[in-house]
């Protein structure tokens, strides 16, 4: 056992992350908060701007491998990915092509497009996904970490899901549209955004775990996602017509296990049809429990 | 204290800059804290000369007599020279600038050793 605390992933800044998950002062940064490559829009819109545009990209290495890692900041903007944000990312991808490390770590926080900068955000993440994917199919894992109080969501979801491989605590979160998007354009009778525990239920680690949209469901501590991302370094999952198929069967099966309109609480009843034991007591499980119970 | 003309109405860039006895020598650059509501980033860079500058880009206007409290608050208790402190702030309090600044300078000892 390890002697140290446990020290929350969530409660971390994204530099504090990197600070503790990968060897210890072996992190080498890429375009350094002092090199002041920041925003061109944000300014213009009377928002501070960050040094690092809110993630830091770089070298290190983890239990000894070579590795790619960036690490979105939450905090700024939510994690929202602008112009200079995503071409850091696919500028790390890219590189990881040319000089082909181990494994790309992303430790992702983030509300999607940052939408002060509208359509050169929305690009940005496009060529993320791009990258990433060139990434995956040169045969170099790309993981993802997600426990930030953020989440991931939007089109930093969909980078996720592009990935080899995805590691969620039981308090992260994973979706497309998050919560609000949803109310706003659905009603609150749709999905109430303040309903915490509903929000969890349909987008925390616990609910991507039982179907199989996560790969590792860890707690929220910083030496749990350490341990997961050694144990994904060498997990390349090549991108072939076979696993596309397989997905798409996975997703149009899942669409008809709640086919009937449910009268209870959705996630227990999507839960139970998958063969969850004990489904209706999920919510209240710790992680360990609920590993136990994945049935896909 | 100046306003830079070129930047729009939201944001306010004040500048500071004061005498130093305290050479801080050559260091790697210092970052700490976050661009968020209620909370800033500080940048602690060496600089040539022996001077201590201080550049602070803000989201809350009108609050350049504080500013100039908290930061000569800051150079009394670390008086240092040949050092460039830049800061991003998002409506942080007086004290939480005050603490960012003495991590910033912990952080700078600390790489030190």
């Amino acid at each position: 056992m390890n002697t140290r605390r446990s020290i929350s992933y969530m409660e971390c800044s994204a530099r504090e992350r990197l600070g503790l998950l990968v060897d210890p002062g072996s992190f080498h940064e890429w375009l350094a908060p002092a090199d002041r490559v920041m925003s061109p829009h944000l300014a213009q819109l009377g928002v501070p701007c960050a040094f690092d545009d809110g993630v830091a990209v770089g070298r290190a290495t983890l239990a000894g491998s070579q590795i790619f890692v960036a690490a979105q900041e939450g905090e700024f903007m939510g994690g929202g990915v602008g112009e200079v944000h995503g071409a850091k990312l696919v500028g790390l991808l890219q590189r990881a092509l040319r000089d082909r490390p181990d494994a790309v770590l992303l430790l992702a926080e983030s509300g999607g497009v940052r939408l002060h900068e509208a359509n050169a955000g929305l690009i940005a993440v496009s060529e993320v996904m791009r990258a990433l994917l060139d990434v995956r199919a040169a045969g170099i894992p790309v993981i993802v970490l997600i426990g930030g109080a953020n989440g991931c969501f939007g089109g930093m979801g969909i980078v996720a899901r592009c990935a080899d491989r995805v590691v969620m605590s039981d308090v992260g979160r994973m979706a497309m549209s998050g919560p609000e998007v949803i109310e706003a354009s659905n009603g609150v009778q749709e999905f109430d955004s303040r309903d915490r525990a509903l929000v969890w239920r349909t987008t925390g680690g616990k609910n991507r775990w039982l179907c199989g949209d996560c790969d590792v469901l860890v707690e929220d501590d910083v030496d749990a996602f350490r341990d997961a991302a050694i144990g994904a370094l060498a997990s390349s999952v090549p991108v072939t017509l076979d696993l596309l198929e397989a997905e798409h069967a996975l997703l149009a099966q899942r669409a008809n296990l709640l086919a009937q309109a449910v009268q209870d609480d959705e996630a227990v009843a999507l839960w139970a049809s998958l063969g969850v034991a004990d489904a209706e007591r999920v919510p209240d499980m710790d992680v360990d429990a609920v590993r136990a119970r994945r049935t896909a | 204290m100046t306003n830079m003309p070129n930047l729009p109405s939201g944001i306010e860039v004040l500048d500071y800059e004061f005498t130093g006895s305290v050479d801080a020598g050559r260091f790697d650059p210092v970052l700490v804290g976050v661009v968020g509501s209620g909370n800033l980033e500080v940048l602690i860079e060496p600089a040539a000369g022996l001077v201590c500058t201080v550049h602070v880009e803000t989201s809350a206007r009108g609050y350049g007599p504080i500013w100039q409290a908290v930061v000569s608050d800051f150079h009394q208790r670390h008086p240092l020279a040949g050092v460039r402190v830049s800061i991003h702030d998002m409506g942080a309090t007086p004290a939480v600038v005050g603490l960012r600044l003495d991590q910033a300078i912990s952080d700078l000892r600390s790489l030190d050793q």
